[in-house]
């Protein structure tokens, strides 16, 4: 009899637990529903969103459309990071996406046979040029709605306070031009950062997969993209490093003149980036026009947003604008049934061309997007004005060949070499052995 | 009564068969068939045969794994039984607050896997700050950071099941010991520990195959670092799976041996504990 009892009561434990490792599992961001059911017999559009910083608006954006159309509209946004786990999953699922995005040639590799020709599309007749579409053949494939920029982002107020100070050596915005002035201008702060009241040159170094991207995927760019340019390529299946030490350069630079130790960069996350920055604690913050919206209204006012590019000692550098491009394509599922695939189709038109879509995108957003239809909606994002001013100077703008990196694995290895030569458990080699050996292992990897 | 019970028995059985058939069986089927395909999705997998499998011998960070995870088993399975069957004892003897105790010790495991590793994560590096160090200055800092997290998660449950074998021990067997003139040590040896055998089976049994399973709270507190050197097994399946195009069936290969692998310790482990099991 007594064992009887303990077995139940073990049974009964054993139940719970379930329940709690149940709820262990990490939540993605709840399926924000709008819309009503009463759409009937029509179409519905499921949009998987990949930009966690516009998450809200997209929300609002498909409620406008519901309330004006009457077809449902469902946005979903995955969390930081998780992009393709969670489209994986998605697509797999009776109820897929009907709209998703790929980040580029890489991603469409993976997901082209999933996606809906957009040649005769009425987005695809806004585009300016093909230069923002992928294609596959003559099939069109992915479109890309935003363009984006990133580089140093800077506090005009607290570097203009280190232009007048009597000990700087760099007496000007427009001297600071290249890696070395940088450097003389970074080391500089760092060291008489009391003065300027700051905590640090740069904002910490994050490597929380929130902010880590920044390193392994957008600073990573530039060697690459130096070497794609003295080769004359556009993508590779073996990468040479030839300016691997530049990629040190800048790294030292970031990690040694920062808001914390070097050592401590694994516990900093991209929030922490980002309120070092808004709350005037740094000088220097790399990232890109998507931090508009999580900087504005702080402490740094919008005039006093700059933005620098990133420059890593490259001959001829002076000339180097700003990193521009877009990893942010719509594609539309292929699978999904005829009447969802013209309700998306009809919501993308309406998202270009309808005046709510368009104040949403260019002014809530603070988008610019490549299509004809934006003449007039051109954001107020001081950061994306930066960028005009460098094209207008004639300064030749970085593309991003980051979108050619093998694979996701590449870059978490390549992050976590960078970690421990900071942290000092690693050395400089195991960043380039993630780099070079690793990129031809990756892609030999992801396309046998 | 016996009769009635005979005769519905499917119509009780039935929702809980219908419900394990579609959230594990099927699932369960539908795994090991992918771990012998290409897939992007699970909806439309081509059969390529034991490649998934060539492919999970040659990697070194799964080996590394293997090795990780079980040594971090076996020091975990020991701690948590040693320290909730301590506690246990403790909490049997009658004293003041007994009760609060036990709900203090408990309630860890309320909490998600993933809020606990964050948790913990800023909890352990808020003392390693002072050392200037992380979590992920070495694997060795994951390996105790994740002992210590496991250990304020489960030693509470494993208590509650301890608890209940102790007090299921007639007390005429522990008088009949001290009239004897045993001592407490020979008490414990010889009368406590054999009557709560089947206890230390689940406990065993529970603490194994969470320490096998461990994903949350790895994912959470270290996410592997440094170098994926403290990624547990669970995690590295999870990272084959998504970290490269084309390898999901590899991932899904991994999950396959390491399902074997653990069904193969737990009945080790069950059956050798049994054995010691005494009858009342």
């Amino acid at each position: 009899m007594k064992r009887k009892r303990l077995l139940a009561l073990v049974l009964a434990a054993a139940m719970a637990g379930s329940l709690v490792t149940g709820c262990g599992s990490s939540g993605s961001d709840g399926k924000e529903g709008s819309g009503s059911s009463s759409s009937g017999g029509t179409g519905k559009v499921y949009y998987l969103n990949f930009k966690p910083e516009q998450a809200d608006q997209w929300v609002e954006l498909a409620k406008t459309y519901t309330d004006e159309t009457g077809v449902q509209v469902d946005v979903q946004t995955a969390a930081s990071g998780t992009y393709e786990s969670q489209l994986k999953s998605e697509m797999a699922k009776d109820e897929a996406p009907t709209l998703f995005q790929v980040n580029g040639p890489v991603g469409l590799a993976t997901w082209k046979d999933y996606c809906y020709d957009l040649a005769g599309s009425d987005v695809y007749k806004d585009v300016q040029s093909d230069d923002y579409v992928l294609k596959d053949g003559d099939q069109v494939l992915g479109i890309a709605y935003v363009i984006e920029t990133y580089g140093l982002i800077y506090n005009k107020a607290l570097l203009n306070d280190y232009f007048d100070a009597d000990w700087s050596t760099i007496k000007s915005i427009d001297d600071l031009n290249n890696f070395n002035a940088l450097k003389a201008a970074a080391e500089e702060i760092q060291a008489h950062k009391d003065d300027l009241g700051v905590e640090g040159a740069f904002t910490s170094a994050g490597m929380d997969s929130s902010s880590d991207w920044r390193f392994k995927t957008h600073l990573a760019n530039l060697p690459i993209y130096y070497e794609y340019k003295d080769r004359g390529i556009t993508s590779t299946d073996a990468i040479e490093g030839t300016y691997l030490d530049n990629y040190k350069q800048i790294w030292d630079l970031y990690i040694n003149n920062a808001t914390c130790e070097p050592s401590m960069i694994s516990s900093k996350t991209g929030d922490d980036a980002t309120s070092e920055f808004a709350l005037g604690e740094a000088v220097f913050y790399q990232n890109g026009t998507w931090a508009y919206n999580d900087i504005k209204d702080n402490e740094v006012a919008d005039d006093d947003l700059g933005m620098l590019p990133i420059y890593i000692g490259v001959d001829g550098e002076e000339e180097q604008g700003l990193c521009t491009g877009s990893e942010n394509y719509w594609c539309v599922n292929k699978n999904a049934s005829e009447e969802d695939i013209q309700a998306t189709l009809d919501f993308l038109k309406w998202v270009v061309e309808s005046d709510e879509g368009r104040d949403m995108l260019a002014n809530q957003m603070g988008f610019v997007t490549p299509f004809t239809t934006f003449a007039d909606y051109l954001p107020s994002n001081p950061l994306v004005q930066a960028n005009e001013e460098y094209t207008e100077a004639g300064k030749i703008p970085v593309s991003w060949n980051f979108t050619t990196m093998p694979s996701e694995n590449w870059k978490n290895n390549l992050g976590s070499a960078l970690l421990e030569y900071a942290q000092g458990t690693g050395d400089w080699n195991g960043v380039v052995t993630a780099f070079v050996d690793g990129w031809a292992k990756e892609y030999a990897a992801a396309n046998e | 009564m016996q009769k009635a019970i005979k005769k519905y028995f499917p119509v009780f059985v039935l929702p809980t068969m219908i419900a394990f058939a579609i959230g594990f069986i099927a699932p369960f089927l539908l795994g090991i068939y992918l771990s012998f395909c290409k897939f992007t999705t699970v909806t439309d997998a081509e059969f390529i045969g034991l490649g998934n499998y060539v492919k999970t011998l040659g990697d070194p960070e799964f080996i590394h794994s293997l090795w990780y995870t079980a040594l971090y088993t076996v020091v975990t399975v020991l701690l948590i039984n040693v320290l909730a069957f301590a506690v246990a004892m403790l909490l049997t003897k009658g004293i003041k607050g007994t009760n609060i105790f036990r709900t203090v010790f408990f309630m860890p495991n309320l909490i998600g896997g993933i809020v606990l590793g964050y948790v913990w994560q800023l909890l352990l590096n808020g003392i390693l700050a002072y050392f200037d160090r992380t979590l992920t200055y070495s694997e060795v800092y994951g390996f105790w950071g994740l002992v210590i997290l496991v250990l304020w998660q489960q030693v509470g449950y494993m208590m509650i099941i301890y608890i209940s074998g102790i007090q299921n021990i007639p007390g005429e067997l522990i008088e009949a010991a001290k009239i004897d003139g045993a001592s407490s040590w020979q008490i414990l040896k010889n009368v406590t520990i054999p009557m709560v055998m089947p206890s230390i089976t689940i406990c065993t049994f529970l603490t194994l195959t969470n320490g096998f399973k461990l994903f949350d709270q790895n994912l959470a507190l270290t996410n592997g670092a440094p170098s994926k050197m403290s990624e547990l097994l669970a995690l590295n399946i999870y990272n084959t799976f998504y970290g490269r195009a084309g390898w999901e069936g590899v991932g899904q290969a991994k999950a396959v041996e390491f399902f074997v692998l653990v069904a193969i310790i737990a009945l080790i482990q069950n059956k050798l504990t049994r054995s010691k099991e005494v009858q009342q």
